[in-house]
């Protein structure tokens, strides 16, 4: 059973093309290395974190993963290899996992990197008073869920639980994992920065303020920083007690911590930076004719989201209309211009399926196509048959130059094929977090929204819209639905699950259209040729331990 | 003397009150907190987190909580940087604002005063109406273009100057010029018509008839007191742009105040926006109880301390 895991792990879901990608695993010496091996990469924020357990953003999460090592490492088709882990067992039900941990990871002081280590930093980052926010893609462990909800007051409960946390160290180099479900990416998981080790002296010793200075930093990854300069630079130098040293080819990390995506660019244009993912929207057109662009397939999908308990989206025929009456490749090819896909499904394609080689999207399919005389005939079957009279409505986005756009066309597009007078397609534009709390309160009739995937499978776009979920801003509640996602969650034969996830998937769009899918994301980066060796997965992870700069 | 300056403190402490007091209302009226997220986490983890930065205690508890830190100097942790304290945020950004800020300011004063005093000496011959023109630029043109424009020909184009970040002198020229560009015009215009208002007064022309100099008419008697505006327009630039300034510090990647303070409002960083509120304002008010105080120097006319009636 655990090959068959692995077999599905091993689908290859995107082709980096990078050219180099097989390299991943060559150690140094492979091409002809740049005497200086310094990386210069603008990460594009200032962190909030550096506590894995804290971490809950993408400029976080490739901060640390150079840092850190979790019990498997991601390369760049989305596979986990050996990290930390040398090798695991997967028991037949699979809810158990038992990893067997090498003998020879360190810790940047020396001190082995040992099973407790994982054991007690996955307790701290389930533990209600550490107040971690992505805690819950620790809740795949039997109990972790239960712990972390919690009172932070009950001390004595919290001892409790997480005793009885499904993991433990049986010795110092193995590690004993009980799942609460089956969990086919678990493993994937286990490269992801909230169930990193932390170093307990510091964390103990420095309490909250521990993740602040590179001297309190201590840690078992590549690399080891050296320098934080607030909002200017992070720097890192290769970490000599790392237990695979002799594969990183990189001496030095330097990350910017620029946010300003215009001077990043200038940056990157002037030679004083390698890499960069913050690229302008309005560069991107420059940038890709004068070959500066490379763009890369990224897990997510853009979508607007209806309210499905308000008039006039309550009805089903009406939002398949509205979702029909979009020129999604005019959005793609005119606004966006960066080679994004049109969306007729919800989850995006990059996903692997059961069979070893296909894409959960192509297997699925699409849902629905456009079509405007379709669209105005499932409206008048919905008794809107003069569509002057249709009631007017709004859409909420928020304040960015993109989603103005797209707004405005889609505005343009409903009121065009449609034919709904203009003045009752209203538009609202809100500020960032007014617009998160507006959509919370499912205070909205249309709303544009994204999703970006957590791990490489259909369930982190799926579950969100079941009954009362947490992101779950449409309100839409289906009893067949819900049935689906649990039959996924609880299932052990992958075939099973995946089929419950497409059945799901066909509710949802198919016959419901609880959204409106517009286009799959792409992420952009701006790559000088000399960097070679990049581990990019589709989630946004960049990994340098394998990264090297060429003679140039 | 005295005790107008302890009048003056005692005033700037309310208002320091009233500021606190307002912004915290306002602050928490507008919608999202600093936890509001994207991917919303279960509702028990997020009361957790909350009673972690005691935001679920009731609101005039966190306000009286908030005072008792401010009056022992305890801006608060910043809830957005974890681990991370507004303390700190002034102790780095302040001095990186600061240095900025008079670098800018010499710089405005240096060529803008100058200029003024030129201009209103050859007041409607061309050197006049060269320099009115370029304050005129200079007033009107925002610093988003002029920041950027600078980058593009002089790191990109020619790759003279570092594009941004901060710690060497040539990571301060770009800078220093786009945020000067505004007060140096603004110095030039208001020196020109304090200057001309001077001029055809006739203690001018008493001292010019005495047989001075023009020099000395210009100098001593003309500019001296010509630079009353510029006193009066000193203090708050100085507030302004020594506590930082947001496009510029965004434009060239510095590490300064007025970034975390922008910042600290998208993201509702209730701490942080609290702090440097009150960092900002207590700022303000000295400086310009400074100017006040100056006054009295340069214009004996205008009596300060107490007037006994």
């Amino acid at each position: 059973m655990s090959k068959k895991l692995i077999a599905i792990m091993l689908t290859v879901a995107v082709a980096l093309s990078l050219g180099l990608a097989g390299c991943a695993k060559k150690p140094a010496g492979v091409g002809d290395l740049a005497k200086d091996q310094t990386l210069r990469f603008n990460v594009g924020a200032e962190p909030e974190t550096l506590d894995p357990a804290l971490q809950t953003g993408i400029p976080e999460f490739n901060i640390g993963s150079q840092m850190y090592e979790g019990l498997t490492r991601m390369d760049g088709n989305n596979k986990p290899y050996a990290g930390v882990a040398e090798k695991w067992d997967i028991s037949s039900d699979n809810l158990k996992y038992t990893f067997h941990l090498r003998k020879n990871a360190k810790w940047s002081n020396g001190d082995p990197v040992t099973a407790k280590d994982f054991e007690w930093s996955w307790k701290r980052a389930l533990d209600p008073r550490t107040g971690s926010q992505y805690a819950y893609q620790l809740y795949y462990i039997k109990g972790g869920k239960t712990l972390n909800e919690v009172d932070a007051k009950d001390e004595a409960k919290i001892k409790q639980l997480s005793d009885a946390l499904g993991v433990k160290a049986t010795d110092d180099y193995t590690l004993e994992v009980t799942l609460e479900a089956p969990t086919p990416y678990f493993l994937g998981l286990t490269s992801f920065p909230t169930l990193y080790p932390v170093h307990r002296a510091e964390v103990e010793k420095f309490a909250d303020k521990w993740a602040t200075k590179p001297e309190q930093f201590v840690t078992n990854g590549p690399f080891k920083m050296t320098k934080w300069v607030n909002n200017q630079v992070i720097e890192m130098e290769k970490s000599k007690t790392y237990w695979d040293a002799k594969n990183v080819p990189l001496k030095k990390l330097m990350i910017y911590l620029i946010d300003d995506q215009n001077t990043g660019l200038t940056m990157w244009e002037s030679g004083q930076t390698d890499l960069d993912n913050n690229v302008p929207v309005q560069e991107i057109d420059r940038l890709k004719k004068e070959g500066k662009l490379t763009t890369l397939p990224y897990l997510g999908t853009y979508y607007y989201s209806f309210n499905v308990t308000k008039k006039p989206f309550d009805d089903p025929r009406v939002r398949k209309a509205f979702a029909m009456a979009i020129d999604r490749k005019l959005i793609t090819d005119q606004i966006l211009k960066d080679g994004r896909l049109p969306a007729y499904a919800f989850v995006c394609p990059g996903i692997p399926d059961t069979e070893a080689g296909k894409d959960f999207r192509a297997v699925g399919g699409d849902y629905f196509k456009e079509d405007i005389e379709a669209a105005k005939k499932l409206l008048a079957d919905a008794g809107y048959k003069d569509m002057k009279k249709f009631p007017s409505f709004e859409i909420i986005y928020n304040s960015s130059a993109s989603h103005k756009a797209i707004a405005e066309a889609i505005q343009e597009m409903w009121s065009k094929n449609l034919g709904i007078p203009k003045e009752k397609v209203k538009l609202h534009v809100e500020e960032w977090k007014v617009y998160l709390e507006t959509r919370d309160a499912h205070n909205f009739q249309v709303a544009r929204a994204g999703w970006i995937g957590d791990y490489v499978d259909p369930m982190t776009f799926m579950d969100m819209f079941v009954t009362n979920g947490g992101n779950n801003d449409t309100t839409y509640s289906n009893p067949k639905f819900d049935e689906l996602i649990n039959t996924a969650k609880m299932s052990a034969d992958p075939k099973v699950r995946m089929q419950a996830m497409h059945d799901a998937e066909k509710i949802l769009i198919g016959d419901d259209m609880v959204v409106a899918p517009i286009y799959y994301y792409v992420s952009n980066w701006l790559m000088k040729p000399y960097v070679k060796g990049l581990a990019i997965n589709t989630i946004g992870g960049v990994d340098f331990k394998n990264a090297w700069i060429e003679k140039h | 003397m005295a005790r107008y300056i302890l009048q003056r403190v005692f005033a700037a402490f309310v208002a320091l009150w009233i500021l606190t007091t307002v912004t915290f209302v306002l602050m928490h009226a507008i919608p999202g907190g600093p936890f509001t997220r994207e991917r919303n986490v279960p509702e028990a983890v997020m009361r957790n987190i909350e009673a972690k930065y005691h935001l679920d205690d009731p609101l005039w508890q966190q306000y009286l909580d908030y005072l008792g830190g401010v009056v022992r100097f305890d801006l608060g942790p910043s809830f957005k940087f974890q681990g991370q304290t507004v303390n700190d945020f002034i102790r780095r950004g302040f001095p990186v604002s600061a240095e900025l800020g008079i670098i800018s300011i010499i710089l405005s004063m240096a060529i803008g005063i100058p200029v003024g005093i030129i201009s209103a000496l050859r007041q409607n011959k061309w050197q006049d109406n060269v320099t009115m023109l370029v304050a005129i630029i200079g007033v009107s043109v925002p610093s988003f273009i002029i920041a950027p424009l600078l980058m593009y020909v002089f790191a990109l184009k020619l790759r003279w100057l570092p594009p941004a970040m901060w710690g060497s002198w040539r990571q301060v020229i770009m800078p220093a010029v786009a945020l000067a560009l505004l007060p140096l015009a603004t110095f030039s215009r208001l020196m020109r018509s304090s200057m001309l208002d001077v001029i055809s007064q006739d203690y001018i022309k008493t001292a010019r008839a005495k047989g001075l100099s023009e020099l000395a008419v210009t100098w001593r008697h003309a500019v001296k007191n010509a630079v009353m505006p510029i006193v009066t327009y000193l203090g708050p630039l100085i507030a302004a742009i020594l506590t930082g300034t947001f496009i510029i510090e965004q434009i060239f990647a510095i590490p300064g105040l007025g970034r975390q303070f922008v910042w600290s409002v998208n993201n509702r960083d209730y701490t942080t926006i609290l702090g440097l509120t009150i960092f900002y304002g207590a700022f303000l008010l000295l400086m310009n109880l400074v100017v006040d105080i100056i006054y009295g120097f340069l214009d004996p006319r205008i009596q300060i301390a107490g007037r006994k009636d």
